[in-house]
């Protein structure tokens, strides 16, 4: 530096003096000693703050004679829970730890189904949005623009009272023959039951599959080796469903659909979906798909067009282009984000409290906590839950990534 | 950087230490000028905002009795509208004084959500509602229907019971909250809708048709609707609770806000003590010695606030029935003034 260019004239070599010994100072002014300093002092203030929760809690329950503990899972709940995968009754006694199962399976079950549908729907709007075709650009756009931006709970809101409620009552429900009804109780299905031999069907399904998955890579193999091609996908579902059936036909048909009827007050038989389930996953997986749709649109079109030029001159076609070079450079972009989608889709399935869907917390830090007055052994269990299932869905899509990322030679 | 750090951690552990010490809510209540009481988000009758945002009701009413006891004042009084699912923890944290809201007094509420029944200002029971088309007369028709519920109440677990006693199915759907169970069962969702016989009421009035819906006979419970404070510290206890003792005991004696000023005069002794007249009373809770007279002269005695909420000059046009007063066949009986 310059003395003519400094503006306040200080001479330069002062400066640089300070700066090169930093040991020179008092021990104070050794701004290593103060970063130490500091970070202690944040430390502790963290630990004081942890310290006097943790103590007022405790001293807060003890004055009004209540204990820690979580004994009270094996109490008897007294409450009923209508849509319950496991066995539930006040009847028979089920306890608050069962409650506790029951709402995590209803969370599980609404988080996985809509993780699933989103990612599909998301795909297909993501990659319409950038479909030649100006109607169904345009259309997929205004998707995305309406429902990014008004907030998820509106739309649940919506979908549950504004949708759902008002179709008809059971005795009145719509028939779509084969024993499907929608009414205001929700959709009613056949329930399968399964008979002897049943178990069959499961594993010539799983034989399909694995089937299908080994045929895939041969083919896939033959195909870099020699050129030669082969229908896949034909192959994969002759496997997958045409053998299932084929083992239902000759082992006797050992499954039976128990048809609903309209009976009382309500269908007796069959499967009842209930409608605030419908109205969860119609909320969570448009809304997340809008995300999605985005994410996947970014994740294309941060694949060069070079490379979708360099394949169009290697003579690829339209498809093959698409699968072989776009998509598996796009998935490198796609996927930490889409993690984050599938987060988001878990834990905004706890806004199930406001349209009565039994899910964690509606049942367990609802009704259980209320019931049972256990608020704090409660909430850090309900924490808990969420913070583990996120942690398992960065963990499993951290290895996906892993494998998807460009490696480096 | 200092400062700011000083001034965090200082701000933290105040907002930590204050909910901390359980310190003699009269004090506080006192201090801040003003009394929080925890009420019902809107139930006919019992707490509910009118056109203008005033909040009226059987629970706003013994809410500004408290308050007119305390301070002379029945408008020094704050409502916060809780929830089923949140008001017993309201109450503890702090964040009310007292709890006015519709909740029935049962034992493991009283021993162990750590806070303390006090008076009884409802004797309520459950009942059911369903639409007059389908034809039912009694709740043991109602074998395999959905019900709509309010989740975290006694009346969850008691239509567990009845229906368990009675060996019928039933399909649950509980909400969080009174609207949103009563919109569920209006729109179609559940056949019958049930909550305590006096909320059946009072949510008959607000549906689009009331005359679509009728109550069904029975009573498959005992709720004692009961004001609540927490638990140890006595001081305020009893005054909540002979807040309620004294309009029973006006109404009983006669004295009505019409004439309190008059019966200041009454040379019956026991209204003599009722009024502060004679002797300190007031005093002993803490608080100013003609509470009573304050209570009457704003709110009413039990008798007219009964009547202008839930009873005959109000839209729900209940019966006095169990709260009465004991010298009328009720249960509504409160210990003397003396």
């Amino acid at each position: 530096m310059s003395s003519v260019g400094s503006p306040i004239g200080s001479p330069s070599g002062t400066d640089a003096a300070a700066l090169t010994a930093p040991g020179r100072g008092s021990f104070i002014n050794d701004p290593r000693n103060r970063a130490i300093f500091w970070q202690c002092v944040l430390v502790l203030a963290v630990a004081f703050l942890l310290y006097s929760a943790i103590d007022n809690a405790r001293t807060n329950l003890a004055a009004k004679g209540q204990v820690f503990g979580f004994d009270f899972l094996s109490a008897p709940g007294g409450f009923d829970i209508n849509q319950h995968l496991i066995s539930f009754s006040s009847e028979e006694g089920s306890t608050y730890g069962r409650a506790f199962l029951v709402g995590l399976i209803n969370t599980l079950l609404v988080s996985g189904i809509g993780i699933v549908l989103a990612t599909i729907l998301g795909f297909f709007i993501g990659i319409a949005r950038l479909s030649t075709n100006w109607i169904v650009a345009k259309v997929a756009q205004v998707y995305v623009e309406l429902i990014r931006n008004i907030p998820l709970l509106l739309q649940l809101i919506f979908w549950y009272n504004a949708v759902l409620k008002p179709l008809p009552n059971p005795r009145n429900a719509l028939s779509f023959g084969a024993g499907f009804f929608l009414s205001n109780r929700g959709l009613t299905v056949p329930e399968p039951s399964f008979g002897p031999g049943a178990e069959n069907i499961v594993y010539a399904l799983i034989f399909g599959l694995l089937f299908a998955f080994a045929f895939r890579h041969w083919a896939k193999g033959r195909q870099e080796s020699t050129g030669q091609q082969y229908p896949i996908g034909l192959v994969a579902l002759i496997a997958i469903i045409g053998l299932p059936l084929l083992v239902f036909f000759f082992s006797g048909r050992p499954v039976h659909f128990d048809v609903p009827v309209q009976k009382g007050f309500n269908f007796a038989g069959g499967l009842q979906v209930y409608p605030e389930l419908v109205a969860l996953l119609l909320g969570l997986v448009l809304y997340t798909a809008a995300f999605i749709a985005e994410i996947v649109r970014a994740g294309i079109q941060a694949v060069s067009h070079g490379q979708i030029e360099a394949a169009h001159a290697l003579g690829l076609r339209q498809k093959p282009t698409l699968n072989l070079v776009v998509i598996p450079q796009a998935m490198r972009v796609i996927t930490p984000p889409l993690t984050s989608q599938f987060l988001n889709l878990t834990k905004n399935s706890s806004l199930a409290v406001a349209i009565g869907y039994p899910d964690l917390v509606q049942i367990f830090a609802g009704t259980a906590l209320n019931q049972s007055a256990k608020a704090i052994e409660i909430m850090l269990m309900t924490m808990a839950v969420y913070l583990t299932l996120s942690l398992v869905t960065s963990f499993v899509m951290n290895i996906y990534n892993r494998r998807m990322a460009l490696v480096e030679r | 950087m200092k400062h700011i750090l000083a001034v965090i951690t200082a701000g933290l552990a105040a907002a930590f230490a204050a909910s901390a010490a359980d310190a003699q809510t009269l004090n506080q209540v006192k201090q801040r000028g003003q009394l929080i009481c925890g009420t019902n988000t809107g139930l006919a009758g019992f707490a509910l905002p009118d056109a203008q945002g005033n909040w009226a009701g059987l629970d706003i009413d013994y809410c500004r009795a408290i308050a007119a006891a305390v301070f002379g004042d029945a408008t020094k009084v704050k409502f916060v509208p809780l929830d089923a699912t949140s008001r017993f923890e309201s109450l503890k944290s702090g964040a009310v004084d007292v709890l006015v809201r519709n909740t029935t007094w049962t034992l493991s509420r009283d021993s162990s959500q750590g806070l303390d029944f006090e008076a009884t200002n409802y004797y309520d029971g459950q009942g059911f509602m369903v639409r007059k088309k389908m034809n039912i007369n009694s709740a043991l028709e109602l074998n395999g229907a959905s019900v709509c519920v309010q989740q975290g109440t006694t009346t969850e677990l008691n239509l567990a019971d009845y229906f368990r006693s009675n060996k019928m199915k039933y399909e649950v759907v509980a909400f969080k909250s009174d609207e949103e169970t009563v919109k569920a069962y209006d729109s179609g969702r559940c056949d019958a809708f049930t909550t305590d016989a006096s909320g059946l009421a009072a949510e008959r009035v607000k549906l689009a048709t009331p005359d679509d819906h009728v109550i069904l006979p029975e009573i498959i419970s005992k709720e004692p609707l009961a004001s609540s404070v927490r638990k140890g510290d006595s001081q305020w206890a009893t005054i909540v609770r002979w807040v309620h003792f004294a309009m029973v005991d006006a109404e009983e004696s006669g004295v009505t806000s019409k004439n309190v000023d008059e019966m200041m005069k009454s040379p019956n002794p026991e209204v003599k003590r009722m009024l502060g007249v004679e002797g300190k009373f007031g005093e002993g809770l803490g608080i100013p010695n003609d509470w009573v007279v304050n209570i009457v002269r704003e709110v009413g005695n039990y008798g007219e606030v009964f009547d202008r909420n839930v009873g005959a000059g109000s839209a729900l046009k209940l019966p006095r029935g169990l709260n009465n007063l004991w010298t009328k066949g009720g249960l509504q009986y409160a210990p003397p003034i003396r």
